[in-house]
């Protein structure tokens, strides 16, 4: 009951006791019986503090003082929707593009796929499907995940996408989450990701806001789960603006000899972003590949937290996550590797690096790997660095102006990750943006640490 | 086109050039020789401005300019390039791309436009030519995973596109094989001209064999102790550096019997 004073956790708890008793018992009774439990983890631990281990560097109790609506308000213009799309639209990518406006679907946006085997549609209209209780919340946890506990007891639409068995997906989808608010709004969208055995989808997932002053907070959950030999591929480009902030929790649950491969770009401006990324490999022959790149700069703080747990044996994961830190800016790296003791012949490798670019910024970077196989290769490692001044000055000395030379060296830092998306259009799409929001790099000289 | 006069330089509070008068025309070849920490290499680091390096005295003026009041990038589009001792790797940086960059911003600062992208193509497939440098590397990341060669040859690639005014080789030879040597040699003897200049810092006198130098100066704790033309260097190879260090020993302690 540690926060049970602010504003949010009261205007939640209340709205739960006093939601329309019809809304209850329309659903599933596995599904308000998950919405009960998780209810009660959240009205009894709050909203978690940096008392809480996962939350010691990120401090949420500026970000819950706003008033915040937890009412969807009304959209906004569609004209000012369309806009934001346009600047968010991959130039040249085939894509089906899905626009949610406050977390539930637009079709009147929206081009859903016309192709057989798959299926995009509002999760609200699948909740009673035996599909939906069959996968929702399969390896989602709420205790001690006080977001996804949220979530989990106050979701009411979102996506849901399903790909059938041995279907290859022809088109990607292209989503974009947009944000409309004039006054603080709390969004708690919920989206489910289903491949059947051997199906293969690519996905990349857009968040952008509409112009404002306005806090607003967004507290999505995503569900994956892939059945034996599917393979998603979600790339993942978080933009904001000032008084954006998001909390995200991404389950992926994979079966045997199944892929995932996630890239996550967060770009500066909002003023938090913290990610909760989980892979669980539940069947032997799997693997995932994931790949961040942090950006934050002025006052803007970056939390990355991922947990990669092999069960079984014959699994790989790859991990790489990079950061670039300017101005005050602050990022957390937290990525931890459970090897269980069946999970023999595991590769598992984990990095994270990053440049420090402002003389305030700060991060903290915390690999970890437990492992309780004898079998296994493990590797993880972290940097924090600055610019290798000789990097500098052989740019310089071919007449290359030290801005420049700097904005260059930082692309090239980047481009570990950019590398790592496949389609051609989105990584040209994704190095526009970095370009765009290319670093202002006033640093002064800072005694460094390790060249990168 | 250069001059050096008086020049005293440290680095982390250690005097390493004390006193250098050095005198560069357009046309010419200079040939800076010398012992291991003579200061060879210090003395192209200053001329490039390193920032390690700290010039307590002295004036160098480039063109009637002063050098040492500009910044490295400056000094390069003023036309001063300095060919790495140990080129350094950048992964992600391609070597197209940052040669395109340097390109430009040196014609920037003479006042004129960017390159068309098909002039650079052929300048760039022409240059390559000149000293036989693998396409292949062109488009790879700037010197990532070159071996020793194909780096140094790299920065005469770079030097073949950029046109400097004045060139200072830092122990190119150094690490080259003998065919490489004689690309490298041959690239900087077609690129001579009487409005260019070199400078060629080495340890050895092999590479003075291609490069065929105006002037040849000896450079010993930070000054510069003996100046003469090719031949001096062949006496050097002969003799080796003991007899330089004796000679001046022996000098050192002929003036301290004077005094």
């Amino acid at each position: 009951m540690s926060n049970a004073g602010t504003t949010l956790y009261d205007k939640l708890i209340r709205a739960y006791e006093e939601r329309p008793p019809v809304l209850a018992t329309e659903e599933t009774s596995s599904l308000s019986t998950r919405r009960g439990k998780a209810f009660e983890q959240f009205r009894e631990k709050g909203f978690p503090t940096i008392k809480d281990e996962d939350w010691r560097f990120t401090n949420m109790a500026p970000f819950l003082k706003d008033a915040y609506d937890i009412s969807i308000p009304e959209l906004a213009d569609k004209s000012i929707l369309k806009e934001l799309i346009r600047k968010n639209t991959v130039e040249g990518w085939d894509a089906y593009q899905v626009v949610l406006v406050n977390g539930r679907i637009d079709l009147s946006l929206s081009e859903l796929p016309g192709e057989i085997g798959v299926t995009v549609r509002p999760l609200a209209e699948v909740t009673h499907s035996e599909t939906f209780t069959h996968y929702a919340g399969r390896h989602l946890q709420t205790e001690g995940y006080p977001f996804s506990a949220a979530n989990t007891a106050f979701f009411e639409d979102g996506l849901f996408v399903e790909v059938k068995k041995g279907i290859k997906a022809e088109k990607p989808l292209h989503i974009l989450h947009l944000y409309t608010a004039e006054v603080p709004a709390f969004f708690q969208p919920r989206h489910l990701v289903i491949l059947h055995s051997h199906a293969e989808l690519h996905f990349m997932e857009s968040t952008a806001c509409v112009k404002g002053e306005a806090a607003v907070l967004v507290n999505t959950v995503l569900e994956c789960a892939l059945e034996d030999g599917a393979q998603l591929t979600h790339y993942v480009l978080q933009s904001g603006r000032k008084g954006e902030r998001l909390v995200s929790h991404t389950q992926v649950s994979q079966a045997r000899n199944s892929r995932y491969d996630n890239v996550t770009i967060s770009l500066p401006e909002a003023d938090l972003i913290r990610n909760q990324l989980q892979v669980t490999l539940d069947g032997s022959g799997s693997e995932c590949h994931l790949y961040g790149l942090y950006l934050p700069n002025n006052q803007q703080l970056i939390d990355n937290h991922t947990l990669v747990d092999h069960i079984h044996p014959h699994c790989e994961s790859n991990e790489l996550y990079k950061g670039v830190l300017q101005g005050s800016s602050r990022a957390v790296f937290n990525g931890k590797i459970f090897v269980r003791q069946a999970a023999q012949k595991t590769n598992a490798f984990q990095q994270n690096n990053n440049l420090l670019l402002g003389d305030k910024a700060l991060v903290h970077s915390k690999p970890q790997l437990e492992i309780f196989a004898d079998d296994v290769k493990c590797s993880h490692g972290s940097t924090i660095g600055q610019f290798n001044p000789e990097s500098l000055f052989y740019l310089r000395a071919r007449g290359i102006g030290e801005e420049k030379a700097k904005e260059m060296l930082v692309q090239a830092f980047g481009a570990d990750i950019t590398e790592r998306v496949s389609s051609a259009p989105v990584q040209k799409h994704l190095e526009k943006h970095l370009l765009r929001e290319r670093p202002v790099t006033n640093l002064q000289d800072v005694a460094h640490i390790e060249h990168i | 086109m250069l001059s050096i006069r008086n020049l005293h330089a440290e680095v982390e509070e250690k005097k390493i050039l004390k006193g250098i008068n050095l005198q560069v025309n357009a046309g010419e070849v200079h040939a800076i020789m010398g012992p291991n920490g003579s200061g060879k290499s210090s003395l192209a680091s200053v001329l490039s401005g390193r920032d390690s390096y700290r010039v307590t005295n002295g004036q160098v003026l480039l063109d009637g300019k002063d050098l040492l009041d500009m910044s490295p990038e400056v000094r390069a589009r003023e036309g001063v390039f300095l060919a790495f001792q140990y080129p350094v790797e950048i992964p992600g940086v391609s070597n197209i791309n940052f040669l395109k960059t340097a390109v430009s911003e040196i014609r920037a600062h003479r006042g004129l436009p960017p390159l068309e992208a098909r002039e650079f193509l052929r300048l760039s497939k022409e240059r390559q030519a000149l000293v036989e440098f693998d396409a292949g590397l062109v488009n790879r990341s700037l010197n990532e995973g070159f071996s020793g060669g194909e780096k140094k040859r790299n920065e005469i690639f770079q030097l073949a596109m950029l046109e400097p005014r004045l060139a200072i080789l830092d122990e190119t030879d150094s690490g080259l094989d003998i065919d490489a040597l004689r690309i490298v040699s041959g690239a900087v003897n077609k690129l001579r001209s009487a409005d260019n200049a070199f400078i060629i810092i080495t340890h050895y006198q092999r590479l003075l064999e291609y490069i065929v130098p105006d002037f040849v100066h000896v450079l010993y704790d930070g000054r510069i102790v003996r100046s003469g033309t090719k031949e001096l260097a062949l006496e050097l190879e002969e003799k080796g550096y003991d007899w330089l260090k004796e000679t001046m020993q022996e000098n050192a302690t002929a003036q301290q019997i004077v005094i």
